[in-house]
């Protein structure tokens, strides 16, 4: 069984320390979700992880099934199986889907083996359905254009070709109004289930999320680390309570 | 002060270079069976060539290129090949006719078939010259040459030797494109190529025109001496009505010092539209010059280059605004490897009666290495006052957001470069409607990319 550990994680941004000894185990088919107030290093956490080159990995370690991924580049991180659903994805003009994930696909192959071409979208297509994403988007630029729901939607698609060990959602639910969020919902809840169901770190703002996909802990992240974790009522008593009960008891901790 | 030194002895020798008299009078002793005014004009071509100097660092229309690489030596005219030398390649277009060229002659011919082809000439220049002596007249290398390599274009008339002859008649639109293949062999071969498209009113065609070096001189790598010549020409005459597609793939070996020159004439609501994609060579010129020469005619000057190693590519175009409601739309798309180096030069003149003229010139550079460089020389010239005219020209890096987007899904970095580039050049490759020119296209993209 696959497993992603972060071990007392500290990263920053420029000189700047933003994430402060972030220490979480998530297992395959396990959901974690991460809440927290806006700066408190969520995002920092999940794009340090798949190797954005504007962050800095200052300590601690990162583990993909027992092998730290820390020195590795992006892609190979990627082709180890992790995953980072953006929260703002890319626009790539000129490059379409069909041939963005066909080179995905193609780079998870052994060198001289064949991309079965009519397999490939025939997969695509099933799990475009699913999506309820139109066949024709296949043929469009990587999210040119796209409105909020589609640039979602078509990151869960992504993550439904690429089949990942361990999935990093960066407030997946931004920008997504109820008829999407729910669409975007049952494709993960989806991939939630069988044998390689990846393990999720779902990062979000807002407590609606959950109730979508509905998550097996849920952690409170302030000041770069993990302050609080509980199962998901944790989530609905941050919804009544806010962050601020959170954030008090923190100063009081460390006072 | 280095200029004080200059030796008038080697002066005079390198004006001419390999290309002496003498070999000037065996290339006339091997194409006087060809019509006498024609070998009149090669003969007044040879004097002009030897006349005119080198191009000089003070020149504008040279400004930025390399003239020290810039030589006439170490070249001949090469011996005959067979058409089993070389790696040929076909259109892949089913039925298509096709013209094979190797060292200045003919070495394969695949005519037109289809019914409804029929009444188009495709075939080489020096048929033409002796059937349709009249035709080839008026429209064989008829426009001046404006854009600085008058010496050069003057080499090219006077040793072309043979080439491709493209006539369609009035009316007449051509079910399949045609493919002209142009093959220098051997070490200093010196290659004259040329197509002449001559699409009469209403007609229609589209012309795919290769430029290969034979295998055993093309996959040299970066930065070798060079080791072969081409000077080639393609003349493009749209009629009243008629659409002309043309797509040019240069691919010489990397040692080839390379000029091309191409004259486009659109009379009136004619539609031109060519493509020209640079991809081998150690150092390529190409001028372009369209004229619209009549209302309602339109010009879409399109090229992809994709420069790498040392290479350099020199890209200089002027689109000529004669008649009312014209129209012209020119984009140039560089990426920039290595340590290579792009020039584009491009003068858009309008006319004072050319009213109403609709011009576009665009230079864009994808900026993939620091140690590469970019020069653009966007120009306008106007004496209308009722015009719309936008020019422009930037140079990118490829953006780190995109890069590492697709390396986050676990594209290799090369890959992902290679993507960007695809997703850059798609805005011109989009613009082909033949989906096996298309695929052609994109393969020698991809092929420069293993390099």
């Amino acid at each position: 069984m696959s497993q992603l550990e972060i071990k007392d994680l500290h990263i920053s941004i420029g000189d700047k320390p933003i994430v402060k000894g972030f220490t979480l185990t998530i297992k395959q088919g396990e959901v974690h979700a991460i809440m927290g107030p806006n700066g408190t290093g969520k995002s920092t956490l999940a794009k340090a992880i798949a190797g954005h080159p504007d962050y800095t990995i200052t300590g601690g370690d990162v583990l993909l099934d027992g092998k730290s991924v820390l020195a590795m580049e992006p892609d190979e991180r990627a082709r180890a199986g992790l995953f980072l659903a953006f929260q703002y994805p890319s626009e790539i003009p000129g490059v379409s889907i069909a041939n963005f994930l066909r080179a995905a696909v193609q780079a998870r192959m052994a060198e001289g083996e064949e991309l079965d071409a009519s397999g490939y979208y025939k997969r695509l297509y099933a799990k475009m359905d699913l999506l309820k994403i139109d066949r024709k988007f296949t043929s469009r630029s990587v999210n040119e254009g796209f409105s909020g729901g589609e640039k979602k939607r078509c990151e869960i698609l992504q993550m439904a070709m690429l089949e990942p060990k361990v999935a990093l959602m960066d407030e997946t639910d931004s920008g997504l109004d109820i008829d999407a969020l729910r669409i975007v919902a049952e494709g993960v809840n989806a991939q939630r289930s069988g044998p390689s169901a990846p393990g999720i770190l779902l990062i979000t703002h807002y407590q609606r999320l959950l109730d979508y996909i509905v998550p097996d802990f849920v952690h409170v992240m302030y000041a770069g680390r993990i302050v609080k974790s509980g199962d998901k009522s944790l989530a609905l008593e941050l919804e009544a309570k806010g962050y601020d009960w959170v954030k008090k008891e923190f100063a009081a901790a460390t006072a | 002060m280095a200029s004080s030194i200059s030796a008038p002895t080697t002066a005079a020798t390198s004006l001419t270079g390999s290309f002496t008299a003498e070999a000037f009078a065996a290339h006339l002793e091997r194409v006087k069976h060809l019509p006498s005014w024609w070998l009149d004009r090669k003969r007044a071509a040879y004097a002009r060539f030897a006349a005119l100097p080198m191009p000089r660092r003070t020149d504008e229309g040279w400004r930025f290129s390399n003239l020290a690489t810039l030589t006439l030596d170490g070249f001949h005219l090469p011996a005959a090949v067979g058409r089993d030398q070389l790696q040929h390649r076909e259109l892949g277009v089913t039925g298509a006719g096709h013209l094979v060229f190797a060292n200045n002659r003919l070495v394969a011919h695949q005519p037109l078939t289809t019914a409804g082809d029929r009444g188009i000439i495709f075939d080489t220049l020096q048929n033409a010259l002796l059937q349709h002596g009249d035709l080839v007249k008026s429209h064989l290398l008829t426009q001046p040459s404006k854009l600085g390599s008058d010496k050069f274009a003057a080499l090219h008339e006077a040793f072309l030797e043979d080439g491709a002859f493209i006539y369609v008649p009035k009316g007449v639109e051509a079910a399949l494109p045609v493919g002209v293949f142009h093959y220098a062999c051997g070490n200093g071969a010196a290659v004259f190529p040329h197509t002449l498209v001559i699409a009469e009113d209403n007609a229609k065609i589209t012309v795919a025109d290769f430029f290969r070096s034979d295998a055993g001189s093309r996959n040299f790598a970066p930065g070798l001496p060079l080791n072969q010549f081409a000077c080639g020409g393609n003349d493009l005459y749209a009629g009243h009505g008629a659409a002309v597609t043309y797509i040019a793939m240069q691919d010489w070996s990397r040692g080839t010092l390379s000029f091309q020159f191409n004259a486009t004439v659109a009379r009136r609501d004619a539609k031109v539209l060519s493509l020209n994609l640079h991809a081998g060579a150690r150092q390529a010129r190409h001028e372009s010059f369209s004229q619209l020469s009549a209302p309602g005619a339109h010009s879409e000057m399109l090229a992809l280059t994709v420069a790498h190693g040392t290479q350099e590519f020199d890209q200089r175009t002027l689109q000529i605004h004669q008649a009312p409601n014209t129209s012209s739309n020119l984009l140039y798309k560089n990426a920039l490897l290595d340590a290579a180096k792009t020039i584009f030069s491009g003068l858009i003149v309008v006319d004072p009666d050319a009213q109403k003229t609709d011009a576009y010139q665009s230079n864009r550079n994808l900026m993939l290495s620091d140690e590469a460089e970019a020069n653009s020389l966007p120009g306008l010239e106007i004496q209308a006052n009722d015009v719309r005219c936008t020019h422009g020209a930037t140079s990118a890096r490829i953006d780190r957001e995109q890069e590492f987007y697709l390396e986050s899904r676990g594209i290799r970095a090369a890959q992902a470069q290679e993507l960007l580039v695809f997703g850059f050049f798609e805005e011109v490759l989009g613009k082909i409607e033949h989906q096996e020119l298309h695929d052609i296209l994109t393969e020698i993209i991809r092929e420069k990319f293993k390099q």
